[in-house]
């Protein structure tokens, strides 16, 4: 993770983007992993899951940076958990009140997004610190980058292991699923072929500047 | 076997329904912590440890709960309660037994924020266990848990020295690894149905 | 505390502890008044949802449907599930059609699948002493194997008329449900296994006949009181 900035931060693109590639939560600091594996064997429950997170996300930064100046030092931790628990209770309740299937379907997965750490970090390393603008542009961001994440997993584990997205048939029907995909074994695989891709890019494009430096040194 | 039998619920929660390998629960400290054996074997004795202490309370929370018909306090209780029943055996453990602090010390506080904790407390609602279920579930848990985390910490020992392309070091290989555990693992299932 | 640590507490600058009682008992208040409110606006609509799901399960294994009402069973008596609090008992939902007659009753039933356990609801009839559908509430089963049981047509047929009548002390089932190999079934009280989800169709087996062995000798005892209970 960069250093976080201590001085007050302005809002600028960059507050947003910085979740979405740069500090992604799950790709690049590999945090909140539990969710992510665990309901994203569809697309369906991986959009409810992403949002559900985003909305706690906000609205918990939102709250922590409004009362930064009065939350002492020694008991931030516990009030930043009371808040998250707050907003995560209120969620699960309109969750139920959506869809009954959707809740079935998400399990108790809901109520641990209180112990999802991208959450609980973005209280302490970022909104304890900003104002309340930069703080939830920077959790919408996150959340954004979070909900992604969980859809590169779940259309990819549904389109393998159902042949749909969505529902919606996508393969003919000579086409026969890896049921392996959905089942837990599947969530390690498609992570860790993602984690897999991205470090290929990351290192091709290093070898890509390397190649430029050393182009322009022999240059001149 | 009878699903409600303490022997099935130790079983499911340690090898079936393995909380790392099948639920996702807990893989912060699984990826994080299983570089090596003994810091391995440590985690997963520390973590057994709060399992049993955080699923107690959360019985204890959750009678109360019930009790006064406040069951929508739920999530905020226990991780109030999970949270400070964590610093309290810290401080107890400190005081009487060094040795034993020096041993689980710094894996304690880290363990607070594993979703394992709190996922036990609420499955262990979620299926209304009664006290004796609640201890063989959160047993099982722990032990589960523990073999998870040895197996991993066994397997990335063995290929620290092996050569590896360089994209795949890190967590990417770790994670190919939890899946390859997870579908032998996946074995296990059956265990509790085949003999009827 | 001892006196050299009072010292280090003074000289250590500290938060007043009324500044953390304050945020802490404020932000507890906020979160329990946010907590209340979210509570009650969807308590309604949550109720609601889940008895939409209840009734739709008990239409799906008892046809034709209009209102139902819920009991209590047990070898103590039935009950009105909404009256005494202390009654206890296993829940089961009585249906009744358009003009008020016993349709049928649905009741609930689990066992250890291959995964983990499943919950099934299922309809009984008091006339035919027969089973008249199944609805899996909530499995684990494998998908593309052992979930078949949830919706392979030719599995669902053998519910469509379970033999399941009392013998004649009325005190169990006559021939006891079991599950056969595929392709075996010879008697009405047989079920018929899909291959490749031997365990997942035992698994039913077991549990309706489990369930049928104590429940359906009770629900005939009771018969009557069923059948008024809707005018009732």
């Amino acid at each position: 993770m960069s250093a976080l900035p201590n001085q007050q931060e302005t809002v600028t693109l960059d507050t947003f983007m910085r979740g979405l590639w740069e500090e992604n939560p799950v790709f690049v600091m590999l945090l909140g992993l539990c969710p992510v594996l665990a309901v994203t064997n569809s697309t369906m429950n991986a959009i409810a899951m992403g949002l559900a997170t985003l909305f706690v996300l906000v609205a918990s930064s939102t709250l922590v940076s409004l009362l930064r100046k009065m939350i002492p030092k020694q008991v931030r931790i516990a009030t930043y958990i009371i808040i998250i628990a707050t907003f995560v209770t209120i969620v699960d309740y309109v969750i139920q009140a959506i869809s009954l299937d959707l809740y079935n379907a998400l399990g108790a997965f809901i109520q641990l997004i209180v112990v999802n750490c991208v959450i609980l970090g973005r209280a302490e390393a970022y909104a304890s610190k900003q104002k309340v603008g930069a703080a939830i542009v920077n959790a919408v961001g996150m959340g954004v980058g979070f909900t992604i994440a969980l859809l590169c997993l779940g259309t990819v584990r549904e389109l393998l292991g159902a042949g749909t997205i969505l529902g919606f048939q996508i393969f003919s029907n000579n086409f026969e699923p890896w049921v392996v995909m959905i089942l837990p074994p599947g969530g390690f695989f498609v992570l860790g072929a993602w984690l897999l891709l991205f470090e290929y890019l990351k290192q091709r494009k290093e070898q890509k500047l390397l190649a430029a430096e050393g182009a322009t040194a022999n240059g001149s | 076997m009878d699903p409600n039998s303490l022997t099935f619920i130790f079983l499911n929660a340690a090898l079936i329904n393995n909380f790392v390998l099948a639920l996702f629960l807990g893989l912060c400290p699984f990826l994080g912590v299983s570089a090596k054996k003994e810091t391995a074997w440590n985690m997963g004795l520390a973590t057994m440890f709060v399992m049993l202490v955080s699923s107690i309370s959360a019985y204890g929370i959750n009678w109360i709960l019930v009790k006064f018909d406040i069951e929508f306090l739920r999530l905020i209780c226990y991780i109030a309660v999970i949270a400070s029943a964590v610093q309290l055996v810290e401080m107890a453990v400190k005081k009487f037994s060094p040795s034993l602090f020096r041993a689980l010390g710094i894996f304690l506080p880290l363990i607070t924020t594993n979703c394992a904790i709190l996922g036990l407390a609420l499955f262990q609602t979620f299926r209304e266990y009664d006290f004796l279920q609640s201890l063989a579930f959160s047993t099982g848990a722990g032990v589960g848990f523990t073999i998870a985390l040895m197996l991993m910490a066994g397997l990335r020992e063995k290929l620290e020295l092996a050569k590896l392309p360089s994209v795949s070091q890190g967590a990417a290989m770790s994670l190919m690894l939890a899946g390859l555990l997870s579908l032998a693992f996946m074995g296990f299932a059956g265990l509790g149905g085949s003999h009827a | 505390m001892s006196s050299a640590e009072k010292v280090q507490a003074h000289l250590q600058p500290q938060t007043p502890s009324f500044a953390m009682l304050r945020t802490l008992g404020g932000v507890a208040m906020l979160s329990g008044l946010l907590v209340v409110l979210a509570f009650q606006f969807t308590k309604p609509i949550i109720e609601e949802n889940k008895r939409i799901a209840i009734e739709k399960a008990v239409s799906h294994v008892i046809p034709g449907v209009v209102s139902k009402k819920d009991f209590l069973l047990s070898a103590e008596g039935l009950f009105p599930a909404d009256g005494d609090k202390t009654a206890k008992g296993e829940k089961i939902y009585a249906a009744y059609g358009a003009n008020g007659e016993l349709k049928g009753i649905a009741l609930e039933a689990a066992a250890t699948g291959y995964q983990d356990v499943i919950r099934i609801l299922y309809g009984y009839n008091q006339d035919c002493q027969c089973v008249t559908g199944i609805k899996i509430l909530k499995m684990a089963e494998t998908p593309g194997l052992g979930d078949k049981i949830a919706f392979d047509p030719d599995f669902l047929k053998n519910f469509e008329a379970l033999d399941a009548r009392l013998n004649g002390q009325k005190s169990g089932l006559e021939n006891a449900i079991v599950t056969v190999k595929h392709g075996s079934k010879r008697e009405q009280w047989q079920i018929d296994s899909i291959s490749g989800a031997t365990i997942s169709s035992k698994a039913i087996g077991r549990m309706i006949n489990e369930s049928g062995q104590r429940m359906f000798p009770l629900i005939i005892k009771h018969l009557d009181a069923l059948r008024i209970g809707q005018k009732g």
